[in-house]
């Protein structure tokens, strides 16, 4: 069957169960009453000052029962320094663990080491929103059993609402906890700020460990993660590298490509009608999104203008605006440097909140829903709009879905920032390998060379116009840019489905098949 | 003609392409190696570029060795010209 965007989606897949197709954005959306049962957690009783404290991880896993076919899951937050996944996999493989569904809230370099796991199908499953690296490769060429899952952040709350993930055991990090189980990121050693991923595992696993290099005198405070969901703590020597959160502190890019997209990205904001007091705000962290708000910290404070809330990734930059008093709050679900963490603890303005606040399609207080202006990157773009930020030029899976549709759907303006063409690759296609978020959603397409403004916004396109910004058509700017680079040739795919990519409501938007060769 | 010196041009930057060439002995053509960050989907268009390149300047016997980090047609040119002249002594400059 095909979907709203024209992608034959099977109907059922071994080991993954029924298919629906993507129908639209909001098509799945019933106000008040979404058409999806939800699942309760499980209910456990403990006695009395019964201790949870485990001498090491090993015998916390032992505890909660481990079987074959069970699903694990983490948390990123620790991002490419995470020690306690592999740690965890490691452990329930010396145990004989086999058939592992793993849905952990994503997969960085910190995780390359999972490969040898799908090829002895000790791994078979995994639900996630982001896959890089040589674990990337491994899925792209068909190492793992059955299909990835590739889900946004709202969509994995929703996927544990559902029971479409039934997590039977939740390993998850802190910085900072107590015997009880009460944990934070906030302060530590290792502290990496938000727990906003985490609080959905915790509150929806039948069994959750907390792990932390840092147990602290009872209690814990202030806690994301509280006593009540957890049923073991384990202190060990180390949850990981929380340095390796960022490579290296936020700072703005030096790229001047980059700065220049940046600039026009801002000048696009302030003339989209948006621009004006109590507007909120979300950028990523990286290159041309996170220079936007270099630019639009200059225009608030020209204009004098003060914003409501900044979401999402938090950056030391967000932070540094928020202090400045250019947004009133911030909204925490994952801090993007370490740095951030002190702001989570001491800044009562700066607000830890779960990825079913920040993200959920299927609750009446998603956070995203109350953006105005969202900036977002691509790895390529199409004339329909469509993003692809999961699959490269060769087809691999390398990226993130993230909070890419999630944030995208919500906003009165999304703005996708990226260059024309990257190392000779033109990123605007005809259509882009994969699409996670549909073109739908997307408002304006920033590039070097023109902005492009999607033909459901003509209001939008004039006022940017007027405002003297280059508005080009985007079939246009497609054919100047394969003017220069030159049109590149096919990619040789396979006939096997590797993942499948979910849209926020739980739909299949996308399928990608395996490569051949990866150059 | 035939290259004199061992020669290159260019850089490791993205969007640049790194030409090394050496001369060969007389009679055994061009050998043309070529590595790219988008062989996938521009090799022919690289390798087509390069033997231009070397049929405009009617250049033989030389081993090139091209390292490209996807550099657009016209950088190529310039690159491959470069190193080819300084192969030649013809060219003022570095190397």
């Amino acid at each position: 069957m095909k979907n709203a965007i024209g992608v034959e989606i099977p109907e059922y897949i071994e080991g993954l169960g029924k298919l629906e197709p993507f129908q639209g954005v909001w098509s799945s959306i019933i106000e008040d009453e979404v058409p999806v049962t939800n699942i309760s957690r499980t209910l456990k009783a403990k006695k009395p000052h019964a201790s949870k404290l485990c001498k090491n991880l090993e015998e916390a896993i032992k505890k909660c029962k481990p079987f074959d076919g069970m699903t694990l899951t983490c948390h990123h937050h620790l991002r490419g320094g995470d020690g306690v996944l592999m740690q965890t996999i490691k452990i329930l493989d010396e145990m004989g663990i086999k058939d592992i569904t793993l849905a952990s809230s994503s997969l960085t370099s910190a995780h390359d080491g999972l490969v040898s796991y799908l090829e002895k199908g000790m791994i078979t499953r995994i639900f996630t929103s982001g896959i890089r690296g040589a674990l990337g490769d491994a899925i792209s060429v068909g190492k793992l059993k059955y299909p990835a899952v590739i889900h946004s952040h709202g969509g994995r709350v929703r996927d544990f609402l559902t029971g479409r993930i039934k997590p039977d055991l939740s390993v998850l990090a802190a910085s900072a906890a107590d015997e009880e189980g009460n944990a934070t990121g906030a302060h530590g050693p290792s502290a990496f700020g938000s727990m906003g991923y985490a609080d959905i595992d915790a509150r929806y696993s039948r069994n959750v460990i907390i792990v932390t290099d840092n147990l602290v005198d009872y209690p814990c405070i202030p806690s994301t993660i509280r006593q009540h969901f957890i049923d073991y703590v384990v202190k060990v020597d180390s949850i990981g590298d929380a340095t390796k959160i960022a490579s290296g502190t936020t700072r703005i890019t030096n790229s001047p490509m980059d700065l220049r997209i940046a600039r026009i990205a801002a000048t696009v904001i302030e003339h989209s009608g948006l621009f004006k007091n109590g507007m909120s705000f979300q950028v990523g962290a990286g290159g041309a999104s996170l220079a936007v708000a270099k630019f639009l910290r200059e225009d608030m404070k020209r204009k004098e203008i003060i914003g409501s809330f900044m979401i999402g990734g938090v950056t030391s930059y967000g932070v540094d605006m928020l202090n400045e008093g250019l947004f009133h709050s911030i909204f925490d679900v994952q801090s993007f440097d370490a740095a951030v963490s002190t702001s989570v603890l001491n800044n009562p303005n700066h607000i830890e909140i779960s990825c079913d606040q920040y993200a959920n399609p299927n609750n009446c207080g998603s956070m995203t829903n109350k953006l105005d202006v969202v900036v977002l990157g691509a790895l390529e773009v199409d004339v329909d709009f469509n993003v692809n930020v999961i699959t490269g030029a060769s087809g691999e899976i390398r990226g993130a879905s993230g909070g890419h549709s999630d944030t995208a759907s919500g906003a009165n303006l999304t703005v996708v920032v990226c260059p024309a063409f990257r190392g000779r690759l033109p990123i605007v296609k005809d259509r882009v390998h994969t699409v996670v978020t549909p073109g739908e959603s997307v408002d304006v397409i920033v590039t070097e060379r023109g902005v492009c403004v999607n033909p459901s916004k003509p209001n939008l396109a004039a006022a940017l116009k007027k405002a003297g910004l280059k508005v080009v058509d985007i079939r246009d700017l497609k054919e100047e840019v394969e003017c220069m680079t030159g049109v590149p040739a096919e990619k040789q795919l396979g006939d096997k489905i590797v993942a499948l990519v979910e849209y926020r409501d739980g739909t299949i938007i996308d399928v990608i098949y395996n490569v051949e060769n990866l150059s | 003609m035939t290259p004199k010196f061992k020669a290159q041009a260019g850089t490791f930057e993205s969007s640049d392409i790194m030409i090394l060439i050496e001369p060969l002995e007389k009679d055994s053509g061009r050998k043309v190696d070529i590595s790219s960050t988008v062989m996938l989907q521009f090799e022919k268009d690289i390798k087509k570029t390069i033997d231009q390149v070397l049929d405009k300047l009617q250049i033989q016997d030389l081993h090139l060795i091209a390292k490209d980090k996807g550099a657009l047609t016209q950088t190529i040119e310039a690159r491959v010209e470069t190193a080819v002249k300084r192969s030649l002594g013809i060219q003022e400059g570095t190397m």
